[in-house]
């Protein structure tokens, strides 16, 4: 696979150290709120401190040159035992290999590789404007001892849902949202099914019916 | 009357007083909670509303979806890139090549590759037939559910005649898998223009007696028109794109905004409404039945001869016949089933224009052959999260039309 071009700073600031025209506004307008700028495959991302999300999307829906109006999709990573978001790359053989390994179906089967040095989660929102057709993707790195980011439902309040699910299955927690419930799955599931570290195979057991009247549906106050 | 009451009722009436009537002010009504759904004749999918009714009146709302939750995502990190795609199928069962067509194009956008162009113009086919099937369906049980039983039983023969395309494609119906990672399952059979253009034409047809019966309908107006509305700053906030947005009056069109596959070379109109009401939202699936049969014909008057995949030997599949007299291709195949094909690490978001919205795909990559993370940005689920707002305020009667006009597919909503 010697074509493949990696996708890391190191190799793009070897290449070319020129920002797209899209990151050069976000650049002059947010300096400091963001701390890496990327662009593979014709897609720009932006990498912020999550303490900064809130400022950095306000100043992203506002500005007149960016107007990012639509949110378009907010998910998680699980970056489990990876050393950073796959820009250093390890050999592919070893990839592979792991890759191909059965999985093990039982809990105590599972041996975790170690945590890696960076942050375990990123929460990804994609962004698009209406009226300038550019994208943008946010990316913020979220450790695994304290899962939580601000909620982005006060700028876009399409948020709301996307929120949900994400905290539904990855179990990151969005302070300030306004209902944050599971969406898919019911509430007395145990676990986060999309992080790495929870089995495919894994069952639980079914609720039983508790019967007509038994349980009220959950309501946001 | 309690004096209680009477506060409670005016505040109401302050609250949604344009679409209540002062007949209702002597009314005596006790605010009732009420389950729609999961299994109910006009939720097409599964899903639950449960309603806070005053009177007829819909002063709250829960949407719950998840019914139909399988794992999508889990599903993908776990097969090769390849073997993803007939999951795709099940995503949006009504117009399945465009799932294929989406999720294809992202990772192709992951491997960089472009296909030959002979094989765009046979996915903008397909896809375009789909989205035709996906509106047919959308606007046909939308119909049935207002007690409009004819033109939905035209409007699904319309579809079947869709349907008899897809088959000649792809020799299947409605689980295509049509679409394959650097090009396509099959070039197009013999004969496939004419059996197009006579197909389309019985579609037409039947689309125009539809709409005979329903645009000029004053039962159908009068339950379309004025319901479910919200302005186009409040859809955009929320996320919704499609047909949805566009009859609020937003021109945003993936195909049109970021155009993608042979878009750009082809002419079409995008329909917008302009007041955001179920009835433009039903225009607007009716105009773009004309504008994907305009696209289709200029599709087959303009393809070009030659291969319909790629030979980019980390996708493509070798022929039996080279695989069994040849080393080179006995190791590519022997590659593609135990590596899968390795894109080189990244992560990539492509998106397309599905029946109901942006359908987007991120893919994030580790550099085996096996997604890291495959995540669908599917339309229906950023559409549905706005739903409550567009019935609150509304009556009973109004959850019907405007939950039709969303048409929601729960195997996209839901993943």
């Amino acid at each position: 696979m010697t074509a493949d071009k990696p996708d890391s700073p190191t190799n793009a600031a070897e290449q070319a150290p020129a920002l797209s025209p899209l990151l050069e506004k976000v650049k002059a307008r947010m300096g400091a709120l963001v701390h890496e700028y990327q662009t593979f495959r014709g897609d720009d991302r932006i990498h912020l401190d999550r303490a900064n999300l809130v400022a950095a999307a306000q100043v992203l829906r506002d500005d007149p040159e960016l107007a990012f109006d639509l949110l378009l999709d907010v998910t998680a990573i699980d970056y489990l035992g990876q050393p950073d978001d796959f820009t250093t790359r390890l050999e592919v053989w070893d990839r592979n290999q792991a890759a191909m390994r059965r999985l093990p179906t039982r809990r105590h089967e599972l041996v975790l590789p170690p945590p890696g040095p960076h942050p375990r989660f990123a929460v990804v929102y994609h962004l698009i404007s209406t009226t300038h057709a550019h994208r943008l993707r946010l990316k913020c790195r979220v450790p695994a001892d304290d899962p939580t980011i601000a909620s982005l439902t006060s700028v876009w309040p399409g948020a709301n849902w996307l929120e949900r699910e994400t905290y539904d299955l990855y179990g990151i927690n969005f302070v300030g949202h306004p209902d944050q419930r599971r969406i898919y799955l019911y509430d007395e599931f145990v676990g986060h099914p999309l992080r790495k570290d929870y089995q495919k195979r894994h069952e639980q057991p079914i609720e039983p019916y508790a019967g007509p009247g038994a349980k009220e549906p959950r309501r946001p106050q | 009357m309690p004096d209680l009451e009477q506060k409670n009722l005016a505040a109401l009436n302050s609250r949604n007083g344009a679409r209540r009537g002062a007949a209702f002010d002597d009314l005596h009504t006790e605010p009732m909670r009420i389950q729609f759904g999961p299994s109910h004749p006009a939720t097409h999918g599964t899903v639950k509303i449960v309603l806070d009714l005053e009177g007829e009146q819909v002063i709250d709302a829960d949407v719950q979806v998840g019914f139909l939750h399988r794992g999508f995502e889990k599903e993908c990190e776990t097969g090769f890139f390849y073997q993803n795609i007939p999951y795709t199928d099940r995503l949006n069962y009504s117009s399945p090549i465009l799932n294929n067509v989406g999720y294809c194009l992202a990772v192709e956008k992951l491997f960089d590759i472009k296909t030959p162009p002979r094989c765009d113009y046979i996915r903008v086919i397909g896809g375009e037939l789909s989205r035709m099937a996906d509106h047919l369906l959308a606007v046909g049980a939308s119909a049935m559910e207002l007690a409009a039983f004819t033109p939905m039983l035209y409007l699904l023969e319309g579809r079947e005649l869709i349907y008899d395309l897809t088959d000649a494609l792809c020799g299947a119906r409605v689980t295509t898998n049509f679409v394959r990672i650097g090009g396509i399952s099959a070039d197009l059979p013999e004969g496939f223009k004419d059996f197009a253009v006579e197909r389309l034409d019985k579609v037409m047809k039947l689309v125009a007696d539809a709409d005979k019966l329903l645009t000029e309908n004053p039962i159908f107006r009068e339950r379309m028109e004025g319901t479910g509305r919200l302005s186009a700053a409040e859809l955009i906030a929320w996320g919704v794109t499609g047909p949805i947005l566009r009859a609020g009056g937003v021109p945003y069109d993936v195909r049109r905004v970021t155009p993608y596959l042979v878009y750009n070379e082809i002419d079409f109109d995008v329909p917008v409404g302009e007041h955001s009401d179920n009835f433009d939202r039903y225009l607007v699936r009716m105009e773009e039945l004309r504008q994907s049969r305009r696209m289709i014909l200029q599709c087959l008057e303009k393809i070009p001869a030659g291969p319909v995949n790629t030979e980019d030997r980390r996708v493509r599949w070798p022929g039996k016949r080279q695989v069994f007299s040849r080393m080179e291709e006995l190791i590519d195949q022997f590659k593609l089933v135990l590596e899968g094909g390795t894109p080189p690490a990244g992560e990539v978001y492509h998106a397309v224009e599905a029946a109901n919205g942006e359908l987007g795909f991120y893919i994030v990559s580790d550099g085996t052959g096996k997604a890291w993370k495959c995540r669908c940005r599917s339309p229906s689920f950023s559409n549905m999260s706005t739903l409550k707002n567009m019935l609150i305020g509304g009556q009973l009667a109004d959850v019907v039309p405007t939950f039709g006009m969303m048409n929601m597919i729960g195997g996209e909503c839901d993943r």
